[in-house]
């Protein structure tokens, strides 16, 4: 299932100069180490050791954030959106 | 020029003072840096007298704090005399000494900081002076902000009082008063339909897209600052002296973090003697990610979807809510939340009690104050101070149904034969009465 995974402008650097990219994965966790074998160096910058995302990452599925609906183990739909954001804006 | 750098609170990485905010090593928050070797005299201690006799001297604004906020310039305009009469100068609010508060709750000295006296009746003011004056020294044309209402009313008039483009976006169902309030000062008010927490989600993408200041976005190392100046107010006016304990809404975090970080910034350069204040924050029940987090004993906040009255609280992601757990396990505080009917009691007392007429917010501080009190949390010894960010009249609809008019005609007779004469008589007592 083909995914569009928007990256933020602070990884764009470590993502090779890419906005976006479209990825296959039926689950937000299978996207992103789709996203982590194409570009290994996200991978430290998000995640932590134990393969959780840090606590300053936010990502999204359908402009929905993960933590309401099954975390990592998120299913997404084919065409769907997922987008990687810092969590520290705002207030 | 005492402002330095800025760096990531998580990993110390380093960065230049360029409207930036997220470190792109590990994602954490990045903060303002200063080198205070500059405010040192001979001995490497600062002259306590002078620097004090400096404060005291400086404008009647935010501005006379410029050594420790982060402007590369110092205080903007020609002289910092003359920025108490340019712009939307902020900050040197009321102190209040509320000793009928303090009789009703049991304590012994209790005080209010009324930052609803601001240019637009929020704490706001502070934050976006700041940002706004660090945006134009990096050549910003077109201010912008997430809001859940005061920042709004704030980045708006202060794009009107500074000649800069505005965008504002909040949540649409925001109360009439904030959008009417916001939309008056001609910024390009947009409502988001969705929570703050959409709205911030937008920004944020936004921001990566257009070469704007968004305030409490890109520039939100520097707005974040302005907080501190309320901890500095606080300790001047009381003689530049602590108190024991603050009560403070907390939203995102910031500024429950920041007025801490005021207060020890000063500890640190001994300005101020003894040790930070007890921080204990307040939320209301309908969103209260941070309260949760600190009633389970966890190091971060589950992300909540918000359902209160208090909309100017109501962020249910906060950016700095592990800041904000860990401030209040580190100062014996805590974090708190209140139900709806208790802000609106909350509201009511500190009205009746001190003539102060606050917002849900302040509704929500107020309250948290009463239960602590109530649960003896508070040493009738302690001088505490109460931080009132917001005003009433921002959000009307909280008060509505809480009193009665007695309509009469215009005759003696018809006073008499109408109006009890008895004190508090005109006010049925409203559920969850404090």
């Amino acid at each position: 299932m083909a995914v569009r995974v928007k990256i933020p402008t602070q990884l764009r650097a470590a993502a090779g100069g890419e906005a976006e990219t479209v990825l296959d994965g039926a689950t937000v966790q299978e996207v992103l180490d789709g996203l982590f074998a194409r570009h290994e160096e996200l991978r430290a910058r998000i995640a932590d050791e134990d393969g959780s995302l840090r606590r300053f990452v936010n990502v999204y599925v359908a402009g929905e954030d993960i933590r309401f609906l099954d975390g990592l183990a998120t299913p997404v739909a084919d065409g769907a959106e997922l987008t990687i954001l810092p969590a520290v804006a705002g207030g | 020029m005492a402002v330095s750098h800025l760096e990531c609170k998580e990993c110390k990485a380093q960065y230049p003072l360029e409207a930036l905010y997220v470190c792109e090593r590990c994602f954490g928050p990045l903060q303002v840096a200063y080198d205070h070797s500059g405010l040192l005299a001979d001995q490497g201690a600062i002259d306590v007298g002078e620097l004090r006799r400096r404060i005291q001297g400086g404008p009647q604004n935010i501005w006379r704090y410029a050594d420790f906020l982060p402007l590369a310039g110092g205080p903007p305009g020609p002289s910092g005399r003359l920025t108490s009469r340019v712009g939307l100068p902020a900050g040197c609010t009321p102190l209040i000494r509320a000793d009928r508060l303090a009789e009703r709750l049991g304590l012994r000295e209790v005080w209010v900081k009324n930052d609803a006296a601001n240019p637009t009746h929020s704490f706001k003011d502070r934050v976006v002076s700041v940002a706004v004056a660090r945006a134009r020294e990096l050549g910003f044309e077109t201010i912008a902000c997430a809001s859940t209402g005061n920042l709004a009313n704030s980045v708006a008039a202060h794009g009107a009082a500074l000649g800069l483009e505005s965008y504002v976006f909040i949540p649409a169902d925001l109360e009439e008063q904030k959008v009417l309030a916001t939309g008056v000062y001609g910024t390009k008010l947009v409502g988001v339909q969705g929570s703050y927490d959409d709205v911030n989600r937008l920004c944020t993408e936004l921001c990566a897209e257009r070469d704007w200041a968004f305030v409490n976005i890109n520039l939100r190392p520097y707005y974040a600052e302005g907080s501190k100046t309320l901890a500095f107010e606080i300790a001047e006016q009381l003689g530049w002296e602590l108190p024991d304990r603050c009560v403070v809404p907390v939203a995102s975090g910031s500024l429950f973090t920041k007025i801490a970080r005021g207060f020890d910034e000063w500890l640190e350069l001994g300005l101020l003697q003894g040790s930070t204040p007890r921080m204990n924050g307040a939320q209301a029940e309908g969103c209260s990610p941070v309260a949760s987090a600190y009633a389970a004993g966890h190091e971060v906040c589950r992300p909540v979807k918000p359902d209160t009255i208090a909309k100017s609280l109501a962020i249910g992601n906060p950016a700095d809510g592990p800041y904000a757990l860990e401030l209040a396990r580190r100062t014996g505080g805590s974090v708190d939340a209140v139900s709806d009917e208790e802000i609106k009691a909350g509201i009511l007392l500190l009205a009746e009690t001190t003539g102060i007429f606050t917002e849900t917010a302040g509704g929500v501080t107020t309250a948290v104050l009463a239960k602590l009190a109530a649960r003896g949390d508070i040493d009738p010894e302690e001088r505490v101070v109460l931080v009132i960010t917001g005003e009433g009249l921002k959000t009307l609809d909280a008060v509505r149904g809480t009193f009665a008019t007695h309509t009469i005609e215009p005759t003696l007779e018809a006073f008499q034969a109408g109006v009890v004469e008895a004190p508090g008589s005109l006010r049925p007592a409203p559920a969850g009465a404090l």
